[in-house]
């Protein structure tokens, strides 16, 4: 579904690079977890996926055609992504927001209205009373949910996510991580999550890759990465989920 | 009510529907080029840097300076234009594209701050989303940038409101008409009228403005929808207030200027009346800058104001030696006609420039004449008027007699008589037909180089005055002598009286000397 060949990027000529030739594969319906330190080019790998970066060199391919074939925005509107910031549109309701994408798709109102509604039921915030809120009127966790209903509001098939769950507090994020991976299952997505929480990546990945300088040190299942992670880093991040449950366990036993 | 304010009241609606008017186009007009050059600065970033300095250069020149500069801008561009199109270098348009280029760096500063510091992240939102950057433009930019660019329309318009107060002397009716007139006549409740209206009028602008700009930040367009017709109203009624009561006339309308100081009015007044005698229309149009009004004159846009004969043989055209009266005025005259200009004939009196001292100091000193006071110069200081140590007549003075004061302090010509009885200044250059020389216990001195050229004040009338311009006026022509202007314009300055009761005085004081041939 998603390929990156021979990637690479560099910010300006002579510079360093901040992605150093990978290459990725994500088959469809799978979730791939890009996980790293910061600094280490999972997330310029993630935006060059819908365009938002241009590779310096390599080639991406979505649903096996070339990104740069078609325009920036008609890929952009058919993937769906909830980066870092979320970036709601604090002048805009949370209705509004939801239907941004469909909008510019010019969908009809009555199509926008019953997707928007449905959307907002799924992540938990019934339209009745979120609908007309504003973004600044929402908890944290509830501009997250609003930022994946807005991603998923044109039927994308793809679902690119920059660190969502990083802000929030841990009963939420358990909630959202459980939700999305929920919608992902029930809908059959594309999923590429790219961040520091090894739990989280172990927990919600069917394959994790492992970035370090720009390259990719690993790729596997969890259970792959788990009983051979091969490189001293990988155990290194490997350890602290390791660690925690074996408290966990001592404590039960 | 006292009766001078009655007269200014009666003054204001005009006053003040013009001064609105000038206000709310020209802003419309600067908010309307500078958020679109905003938007090219953002977009741009290499015009970015030269278009914020230009703009903010217009900004350092002085407002007065560049409504002036307007004038002779668009005498030339009039010129150019002339076979097609006529270009008014007088009145509204001047001041429009003035206020406007005013109005300007507030509105772009603030565009320009405004989006660029819209968060980034939210930018790249919207681009991860699928917005091309003309939607990233109007559905995220311009809405979150709206506060801050209101913000900048709402200074330009305190700004241009406060400068249109200068409209008045390149010939714009406005706020200013009080305050100038004011000022120059001693009138502080005309004044207090013109800054009352001005300030009345900045705080009616700012508060629509200020509601639009809370119905941005807090989406209500209808609350911005009833502002901006509060406003619209406010000139639509600006517009049509004038039309409505200046009666239908088929009348000659003849156009009468005047310069910004008392004597000026007085004369323009006496003029208004023997013209209106004579079933002849008037339109003044008064305080304006001295250069301007023969601007005005040549261009057909004044029809008659009097003026003098040494400031013309200096300024149009451009000579600095020294000659005697007539010569002054015959070269003046001829060269005027050959630009189209009449010559009425001069009104009888001098208003010369002329050192005047405080007379206890001259009997002190013993000071009659220019001689004696150079050889006590040094160490005191002298005062003139805004223009005159700029004039080529000052270098004459003290190169005829050696003087050499130790510093040259202008004043408005209101406050030099006061400034020489304050001890402010040891000597100022008075004006010889003024009534303060005598009411603040002057001394003028003696000129025995000749070294100060001839004042003669001269009736001018336009390529376009019609003919019965010249008849009405002819009573003017030589009958005023000096004494009687300076009774006139002591009636203004040192008793209170209005200019148009002065004129009614000094009408009454007309004695032609010699019948012209």
């Amino acid at each position: 579904m998603i390929r990156l060949h021979g990637v690479s990027k560099r910010w300006e000529p002579g510079g360093p690079l901040v992605v150093d030739a990978i290459d990725l594969a994500v088959a469809e319906g799978e979730w791939l977890a890009v996980i790293g330190a910061s600094g280490s080019g999972k997330t310029t790998a993630l935006k060059m996926i819908n365009a938002l970066v241009a590779p310096t060199a390599g080639i991406v391919t979505v649903g096996g055609r070339d990104v740069t074939s078609v325009s920036p925005e008609s890929l952009r509107r058919s993937i769906g992504t909830v980066l870092q910031s979320v970036g709601l549109l604090p002048h805009w309701t949370v209705y509004d927001n939801v239907a941004a994408v469909p909008h510019l798709l010019g969908w009809a109102e009555d199509r926008v209205d019953a997707r928007v509604r449905a959307l907002l039921d799924d992540v938990g915030l019934p339209a009745e009373t979120f609908a007309e809120r504003g973004p600044a009127d929402l908890s944290g966790g509830q501009r997250q949910r609003v930022g994946v209903a807005r991603a998923l509001a044109a039927e994308s098939r793809i679902l690119l996510l920059d660190e969502p769950f990083g802000a929030l507090d841990p009963v939420t994020r358990d909630q959202l991580q459980g939700l999305v991976r929920g919608l992902h299952d029930r809908l059959g997505l594309t999923t590429v999550m790219v961040t520091h929480d090894m739990a989280g990546a172990l927990r919600l990945a069917d394959r994790i890759a492992v970035m370090s300088a720009g390259r990719v040190l690993r790729i596997g299942t969890p259970r792959d990465l788990l009983t051979d992670p091969e490189h001293a880093e990988v155990a290194a991040l490997l350890d602290a989920p390791r660690r925690h449950a074996a408290v966990l366990d001592g404590l039960l036993r | 009510m006292s009766t001078n304010l009655a007269t200014q009241l009666q003054m204001l609606p005009e006053a003040l529907a013009a001064h609105l008017v000038i206000s709310v186009v020209s802003l419309l007009l600067g908010v309307a080029i500078s958020v679109p050059l905003g938007l090219i600065a953002v977009r741009y970033r290499r015009v970015r840097g030269p278009l914020l300095a230009v703009v903010g250069l217009i900004q350092t020149v002085p407002g007065l300076a560049l409504l002036a500069l307007m004038v002779p801008i668009l005498v030339a561009v009039g010129d150019v234009l002339e076979p097609l199109v006529a270009v008014p270098a007088l009145g509204m348009l001047p001041v429009l594209i003035a206020l406007t280029l005013y109005a300007m760096l507030p509105v772009l500063r603030n565009t320009v701050a405004g989006i660029e510091g819209v968060d980034p992240a939210l930018i790249e939102a919207a681009h991860a989303i699928g917005m091309t950057d003309r939607q990233v433009l109007r559905f995220v930019q311009v809405p979150l940038a709206a506060p801050v660019m209101l913000a900048g329309v709402r200074t330009a318009a305190v700004w241009v409101v406060g400068m249109a107060t200068l409209a008045t002397p390149v010939g714009q009716t406005s706020l200013g008409n009080f305050i100038f007139a004011g000022l120059q006549t001693r009138n502080v409740v005309a004044v207090l009228v013109g800054c009352a209206g001005a300030a009345g009028l900045a705080l009616w602008m700012d508060a629509a403005l200020a509601v639009i700009e809370r119905a941005v930040a807090r989406r209500r367009p209808a609350w911005a929808v009833g502002a901006g017709v509060a406003l619209a109203l406010s000139v639509a009624v600006g517009v049509a207030l004038p039309r409505w009561s200046a009666p239908p006339s088929d009348r000659p309308v003849v156009v009468v200027g005047s310069k910004p100081f008392t004597e000026q009015y007085v004369l323009a007044s006496l003029i208004e009346s023997l013209l209106v005698d004579h079933g002849v229309a008037v339109q003044r149009r008064d305080s304006l800058g001295s250069s301007i009004a023969l601007d005005g004159l040549l261009a057909g846009e004044l029809d008659v104001y009097v003026d003098y004969s040494g400031t013309l043989w200096a300024n149009h055209l451009g000579r600095t030696e020294v000659a005697s009266g007539p010569v002054v005025l015959e070269a003046v005259c001829a060269r005027l006609r050959s630009d189209g200009v009449d010559c009425l004939g001069p009104v009888g009196f001098e208003n010369a420039y002329a050192l005047a001292v405080r007379e206890a100091d001259a009997v002190d000193h013993g000071w009659s004449s220019l001689e004696d006071l150079s050889a006590d110069a040094a160490g005191r200081a002298v005062g003139a008027d805004i223009e005159f140590f700029q004039r080529p007549e000052w270098a004459a003075v003290r190169q005829a007699y050696g003087l050499d004061f130790a510093r040259e302090r202008t004043f408005d010509s209101t406050f030099l008589y006061e400034a020489a009885s304050a001890e402010e200044v040891d000597a100022i250059v008075a004006y010889t037909s003024d009534g303060r020389v005598a009411a603040h216990h002057l001394r003028v001195l003696t000129d025995p180089r000749g070294a100060l050229p001839p004042y003669d004040a001269v009736l001018l009338l336009g390529p376009d005055a019609p003919s019965v311009v010249a008849t009405a006026l002819a009573p003017l022509v030589g009958s005023v002598d000096v004494a009687a202007m300076r009774e006139a314009n002591r009636r203004v300055d040192v008793d209170g009286a209005t200019p148009q009761q002065a004129a009614a005085w000094l009408r009454t004081q007309l004695s032609p000397r010699t019948p012209a041939p």
